[in-house]
């Protein structure tokens, strides 16, 4: 069996981070990554007539783009492995459907990059397929409508909230070739520790990301350069590392959160950070993927957190479950 | 894991930032203040103007709010004062008229009927149900002891 420890998978074949490719809406590519996106789209409508068309047109250009790239054609992709937000994964699907690759949609909410890159490599690992396009993807409007307010409606965010990242994310994993490669998966366990608050999602999911970042450390006893949660924001961050800190087991010094690393939290007008798949995900892409690459690190942790409620469970008060799900790369 | 739902709550508390109560509520005051001194220099404007009586001028100057909140919403603007404002400019009758167009548009595409039509309330339902419930009370209560 590849499992080591408790709850963590060991890849033992080659499953290399071929390439990526990101695209940022305006207010992304205005933060500090934003030269670093492949593409920046400023208008929010992308030329489509509503913002759930404009969500899968960013996810289906991420994939073909990526692909071009890098000169891929259909028959060279077994598998298309993607997630979004939306109800029923809409963007994913519809995305899919004009892609035509053979295609798996999962929902993880905001965890969907990491539960797709993980899904991808044991994939790989298990000898079905030689190249999966792992795929996900977040527009602020169409998440707003449907997990809250209208747009126009004036009111005002609560501080704890986070801002959606409008954008996606595409990645090409592959088992020949060279690059950073994904060496230990470990999907997590949800936990639930009584958030009822959707105003406060970085502290609805610190507890599950605490949790599925212990159990890998643990398991594979990596030593790693920089750990990165997903869209934990300024809230869940500091509650992730008051946790490690009284475990006497501190990662203050090589922990960061793609929430706050998005957006500049000063001056952006984010509350406490970003949040959506699109925000790990273009993070991946478009900064950690590159510091892996230019060896600036050599193991990263990637972790991205989603908060499992629906509007219907919120409104019935239910609390908010969280998951995490981590890979650890190594170039 | 090593909390607790009680343990974990108070943890949240520490760390989630809480809002600024004092800013709000004097912008509050201002914004809620101004919409409602406009709407009386409406009211003003159309009796010494116009002529109008005064009991004719106050509904009159309500409406002229309830369109300028419905064109501001539209133009996108409304939500950038309620930013700012907060429950100064909810509570007036322009924050009601805002709570009725800004679902009206965002629907608009999924078509008139089943998008606009059947969302358009989404937001002010619940301040109409119980508005014609209190005004059901009040009428009741008026009746048995008048």
């Amino acid at each position: 069996m590849k499992k080591i420890g408790k709850q963590t998978f060991s890849i033992k074949d080659d499953v290399f981070v071929r390439s990526t490719f990101t695209i940022a809406g305006k207010k992304e590519g205005e933060g500090p990554l934003g030269k670093e996106f492949d593409m920046v789209v400023e208008d929010d409508l992308w030329g489509e007539k509503s913002w759930e068309k404009c969500e899968l047109k960013f996810q289906k250009e991420a994939v073909k783009n990526l692909m071009d790239k890098n000169n891929l054609m259909k028959e060279d992709i077994d598998l298309l492995i993607s997630g979004d937000l939306l109800n029923q994964i809409a963007s994913s699907s519809f995305a899919a459907r004009d892609l035509q690759l053979p295609y798996i949609g999962v929902y993880g909410a905001c965890s969907t990059m990491a539960l797709t890159l993980g899904l991808g490599s044991l994939i790989i690992d298990g000898g079905f397929a030689n190249n999966v396009i792992c795929a996900t993807s977040s527009h602020f409007c169409s998440a707003e409508r449907q997990y809250r307010l209208p747009l126009e409606m004036g009111g005002q965010r609560h501080m704890s909230a986070q801002w959606t990242v409008t954008g996606a994310g595409a990645v090409w994993l592959s088992n020949s070739g060279s690059g950073p490669r994904i060496k230990n998966v470990t999907f997590g366990k949800i936990q639930d520790l009584g958030v009822k608050d959707a105003n406060n999602m970085g502290a609805a999911m610190a507890p599950a990301a605490y949790d599925s970042l212990r159990q890998h450390l643990e398991d594979t006893g990596i030593d790693y350069d920089l750990i990165v949660t997903g869209d934990l924001g300024t809230v869940g961050k500091s509650i992730v590392n008051k946790m490690f800190n009284e475990d006497s087991s501190s990662i203050e010094k090589k922990y960061d959160d793609c929430g706050t690393i998005i957006y500049d939290i000063d001056k952006q007008d984010v509350h406490a950070g970003g949040s959506g798949c699109g925000c790990s995900a273009t993070v991946f892409g478009a900064f950690l993927y590159k510091k892996l690459l230019n060896r600036e690190i050599n193991r990263l942790l990637f972790t991205s957190t989603g908060a499992l409620h629906s509007p219907t469970s919120t409104l019935q008060g239910e609390s908010i479950p969280g998951i995490a799900h981590c890979i650890g790369i190594e170039m | 894991m090593k909390y607790d739902k009680d343990s974990y709550k108070q943890v949240v508390d520490e760390y989630t930032p809480k809002n600024k109560m004092l800013k709000n509520c004097v912008w509050a005051f201002i914004f809620g203040g101004a919409i409602c001194l406009l709407g009386e220099i409406i009211k003003n404007v159309l009796m010494s103007g116009f002529n109008i009586a005064e009991q004719d001028a106050g509904p009159m100057s309500s409406v002229i709010l309830i369109a300028l909140s419905a064109l501001l919403t539209g133009l996108g603007w409304y939500d950038k004062l309620g930013k700012i404002g907060g429950a100064g400019t909810v509570v007036p009758i322009t924050g009601f008229a805002n709570s009725v167009v800004s679902p009206a548009l965002e629907y608009k595409r999924e078509g008139y009927i089943l998008g606009t039509a059947s969302n358009i309330f989404k937001l002010a339902g619940p301040v109409l149900v119980f508005g014609y419930f209190s005004s059901f009370i009040v009428g009741v209560l008026s009746l048995l002891f008048s």
